[in-house]
């Protein structure tokens, strides 16, 4: 044999010279550690998880909310809630944030009404996400006529008036909690459906697919099996995306009193109140908690969705580092 | 004085794994007036070492001085620099398609770069832009002057960007792979016209390529990169005549022009180090066939009286040329039946453009081919010649426009539902992109027994044991059978792609450009691999490649397509010895092999420097 290696010797050559106990180990790191190590290096996006998760704890923890305050979220203390002339009372001890109009107490009902909200709009994305990707699919890969008749409707969706659509509904069939995920669904999937389609038609002419169609794979398999994986990322940014528009959509459903059925405490619904008879004049801490509530969670939810893109998507990160510099520059 | 003198460059790149040690240590000069060509695989350092000379690599931390002209290139200013890019350098890219802008007439390109460094009028500037373009052969400059890029083709837009990059007459350019995106007749006319510019005009050239034939017809000195470290420096008639470094050698005998046709071609074990280790001795060791104890520690500089100097702690051996042959696996072509045979096949693709007509574009203008059961079968042409849709009819993934394509007396365009799952059994493609072609989401396993599950042939345990049968197979270790693609190389990837192919024992493989995406010393063992497995399982294979050395090495007959037609079709010897065609002829003539190394006689060792810097 040649000083070269001419053949090649069965079962490796490659494997074993790569791994011969002399070279030097490097050590391969996972693509969700990296993952991790991305994430943590942005501030902004550790801030809104650890928001999340705080959030997340308040909700489940509501009764033991109650339990603290000793203050139940549809009972009314006019007593010590309501001052003597029947204007709620401001934050101080006994009610932190404050009490409403009827005397309640606004904590308890902003950690009821965080129920609610994370209730819907995870619940309403994950619906949204589902069926935008099943759509999203069937038209990218197929394309044709198939995606001609998706993509059609979901334009008609599009251009469908959420407000005039939702109030129609609600004067049929009365408002409740699964009309209001039912209208906030319908309204939300075509944005990631838009998104996994075109991903999914670049998707589908990759050599990998046409491998797998010349094993002989059905369409089933390769829609399952070969896209559906890839498009993981995407779908775990986009429906990160949809849970604050879901919560603000809930929100503004309950403000107009088509959501939530009152006295059940929602966010939507506490401003309405504090909106409905100017009381927010003289009480500002109606307006200001459940509001900040609403901001902060949907703030947190973006900020996670987009830090969670950066993380995740390597074609995006050249973008977060150009933002960097030029921030270090100006 | 030398026009570009570095010295001891060191280049690292911090990335999210670790630091890249993207170069280590060089050190080179280059003479005015010369071509000097840095030669290296994929990841040798070759690309960034020249950015990072040319300052365009702001995240590195680079160490080492580059003098240009007097000056130290890496310790300027950006704003120096600036100045200098275009005006005293000049730089060619890789890919011409991308690096002009599509927006902007070439003329305009071309006075932009004027107008920037000088202070001219608009009609002069026209008029260099038009004299210069005249220069790198446009004919007719002036009247194109205001076409757009896409007016051009690849060759003449190379022309275009080499112009651009003269248009100042810099004493340097550089060209980072100036041939590579193009088809080998245009790439020898680039090289030609690089050669002439350099003797014509006085300009200094460093060319980057992987490709040492090309590099061979016309550099003056040469450099050899690995993994960032300079194993080999010197005149290009002493590295590619009597390379001193087992590198050098084992990439000259790596390519597969060199071996007879059936001769198996020389391989180098293994693949390149990662760049994030820092290696303890020298740097190839790991695949070097000489490799003793005392290469675990730091070799020294050799310098050779001929003016080469090699990294490497031995002088050169006489290597032994003595090559295992392939049997002579001619297949009996005479009185067998072919298993595929195609006749007067064409296809036409319509291209559908907004408000324009329709447009019709034939891709395919009637083909007969028949693969005779037993032989490879090779087809070469350039790229847009129509091969790499020849096979993907064949395979059946695209349905032909006209004539028919008979499969072991099946007719395909009869063929419907459930009998194409059953064919589909028997054709299988490997792919050209390793890393497009492997589902970068699933298990190496999963992909290989893919097949299997899809038609139900096995489950279980038993998949398993018919992956790691397959995965032996191929050559890769059987215990990686829970990884990604992406934990692999190029070349291993390949071996997974022709794994999962062999999995339903396809009576026709197509093999569509298996090698191209990678590197000599990677291509070898690949092509070997196939040749094994082709005497081992009598496979009958259509093999496609543009390069016409690869497939001299592994066909028995060789089709020539040129514009949707076969125009020639003969045996792989004979096409060689005397081909028929004008165009066959051309091919041939533009495909540049390496020079077959000699066997080194004693050379004077002049000094040994004990490298500088080194760990």
């Amino acid at each position: 044999m040649g000083q070269f290696q001419t053949r090649n010797q069965k079962a490796t050559t490659e494997a074993e010279t790569a791994e011969a106990g002399d070279a030097p180990v490097v050590v391969q790191r996972s693509s969700a550690s990296l993952t991790f190590r991305r994430l943590a290096r942005d501030p902004a996006s550790v801030i809104a998880f650890v928001f999340i998760i705080a959030l997340v704890a308040f909700a489940v923890g509501a009764p033991l909310v109650e339990a603290w305050t000793g203050h139940g979220p549809i009972e009314q203390y006019r007593e010590t809630a309501l001052s003597p002339v029947g204007l709620p009372v401001g934050p101080n001890a006994e009610f932190l944030l404050g009490g409403d109009q009827l005397g309640r107490d606004v904590l308890v009902r902003i950690a009821y009404g965080a129920r609610v909200s994370l209730l819907v709009g995870v619940l309403a994305s994950l619906l949204a996400a589902t069926i935008g990707v099943t759509v999203g699919m069937l038209a990218g890969y197929f394309g044709g006529w198939v995606d001609v008749v998706l993509g059609r409707l979901m334009d008609l969706v599009m251009s469908v008036p959420f407000l005039l659509c939702a109030l129609a509904l609600v004067s049929v069939f009365g408002p409740s909690l699964p009309l209001s995920v039912s209208v906030i669904v319908f309204f939300s999937w075509t944005t990631i459906g838009r998104v996994i389609r075109a991903e999914t038609t670049s998707l589908a002419r990759r050599e990998f697919v046409q491998a797998s169609r010349s094993l002989g794979a059905g369409h089933g398999y390769i829609l399952l099996r070969d896209i559906l994986p890839n498009l993981a990322l995407t779908i775990i940014i986009y429906t990160t995306m949809l849970i604050p528009n879901a919560i603000v959509f809930e929100a503004t459903l309950s403000y107009l009193g088509m959501g939530i059925v009152p006295p059940t405490p929602s966010w939507g619904g506490m401003l309405a109140e504090a909106g409905a008879n100017s009381i927010y004049l003289v009480a500002w801490w109606l307006v200001v908690f459940p509001g900040l509530a609403l901001l902060a969670s949907t703030l947190a939810f973006n900020i996670l969705g987009d830090g969670l893109r950066d993380a995740l998507d390597p074609s995006a990160r050249g973008r977060a580092v150009l933002r960097k510099k030029k921030k270090t520059k100006g | 004085m030398p026009l570009i003198e570095a010295r001891n460059i060191s280049i690292r790149i911090p990335t999210e794994d670790g630091v890249v040690h993207a170069a280590r240590n060089l050190s080179f000069t280059v003479e005015a007036g010369s071509l000097f060509g840095i030669a290296g695989e994929s990841g040798s350092g070759k690309s960034v070492l020249i950015q990072a000379i040319m300052g365009l690599l702001p995240q590195a931390e680079i160490e080492g001085e580059c003098l240009f002209q007097g000056q130290d290139l890496l310790a300027m200013s950006q704003d120096e620099l600036r100045a200098l890019r275009g005006r005293q350098i000049g730089m060619v890219f890789q890919d011409p398609l991308s690096s002009l802008h599509p927006y902007y007439s070439i003329g305009r390109q071309i006075t932009e770069v004027i107008h920037t460094h000088e202070d001219v009028s608009k009609a002069e500037a026209r008029r260099r832009a038009a004299e210069m373009l005249e220069k790198v052969g446009i004919v007719n400059a002036a009247a194109r002057l205001d076409d757009f890029p896409h007016q051009f083709s690849g060759g003449m837009r190379q022309r275009v960007m080499i112009a651009m990059a003269l248009i100042l007459e810099p004493p340097l350019i550089f060209a980072d792979e100036p041939t590579t995106a193009l088809d080998v007749t245009v790439q020898a006319q680039i090289m030609e016209l690089l050669k002439r510019m350099c003797d014509e005009l006085g300009v200094t050239i460093v060319m980057i390529t992987h490709d040492l034939g090309l590099l061979s017809s016309v550099a003056d000195r040469v450099m050899i990169l690995y993994a960032g470290h300079r194993l080999e420096l010197g005149p290009a008639g002493a590295v590619f005549g009597t390379p001193a470094h087992p590198y050098t050698q084992g990439l000259l005998l790596s390519s597969p022009g060199i071996s007879g046709p059936d001769e198996a071609l020389m391989s180098i074990p293994g693949r390149p180090p990662s760049l994030l280790a820092t290696p303890r001795g020298c740097i190839f060791a790991p695949r070097c066939p000489q490799a003793q104890d005392i290469c675990r520690t730091p070799p020294p500089v050799r310098e050779y009286a001929d003016g080469s100097a090699a990294l490497c702690h031995f002088e050169p051996v006489p290597h032994d040329m003595e090559a295992l042959s392939h049997g002579d696996r001619m297949a009996d072509a005479t009185g067998a039946a072919p298993l595929v045979s195609i006749r007067g096949l064409t296809k036409t693709y319509r291209i559908a453009s907004g408000f324009a007509r329709t447009r019709e574009l034939q891709v395919i203008k009637g083909i007969d081919l028949d693969v005779i059961r037993g032989e490879t079968l090779g087809l070469v042409g350039e790229s847009g010649c129509g091969k790499s849709t020849l096979a993907r009819i064949v395979a059946g993934l695209e349905p032909a426009t006209g004539g028919e394509v008979n499969f072991d007396g099946t007719r395909l365009s009869d063929v419907s539902g459930q009998d194409w799952r059953e064919l589909r059994k028997r054709v299988q493609i490997v792919f050209q992109d390793p890393y497009g072609s492997l589902n970068p989401r699933r298990r190496v396993g999963a992909i290989i027994g893919a097949p299997l599950k899809i038609h139900g042939l096995a489950q279980g345990a038993a998949l398993k044991d018919e992956v790691r049968r397959l995965m032996g197979l191929v050559g890769l270790n059987p215990e990686h059978y829970n990884r990604f693609p992406n934990e692999f190389s190029g070349g291993q990837r390949q071996r997974i792609g022709i794994a999962r192919a062999l999995a339903l024992k396809p009576d026709l493989m197509i093999f569509d450009e298996p090698v191209s995406a990678l590197d000599v010393s990677i291509q070898a063992q690949i092509l070997n691999l196939i040749r094994e497995l082709q005497d081992e399982l009598n496979l009958t294979s259509l093999f496609i490649s543009h390069d016409l050395t690869v497939v001299r090495h592994m066909c028995d007959r060789i089709a020539v397509m040129n514009g949707g037609q076969i125009i020639e079709l003969e045996e792989a010897g004979k096409i060689f010895a005397a081909p028929r065609e004008e165009y066959t002829r051309t091919l041939l003539a533009a495909s540049h092999v390496p020079p077959r190394p000699a066997t080194p006689e004693h050379r004077e060792l002049i000094a040994t420097l004990p490298q500088q810097g080194a760990v």
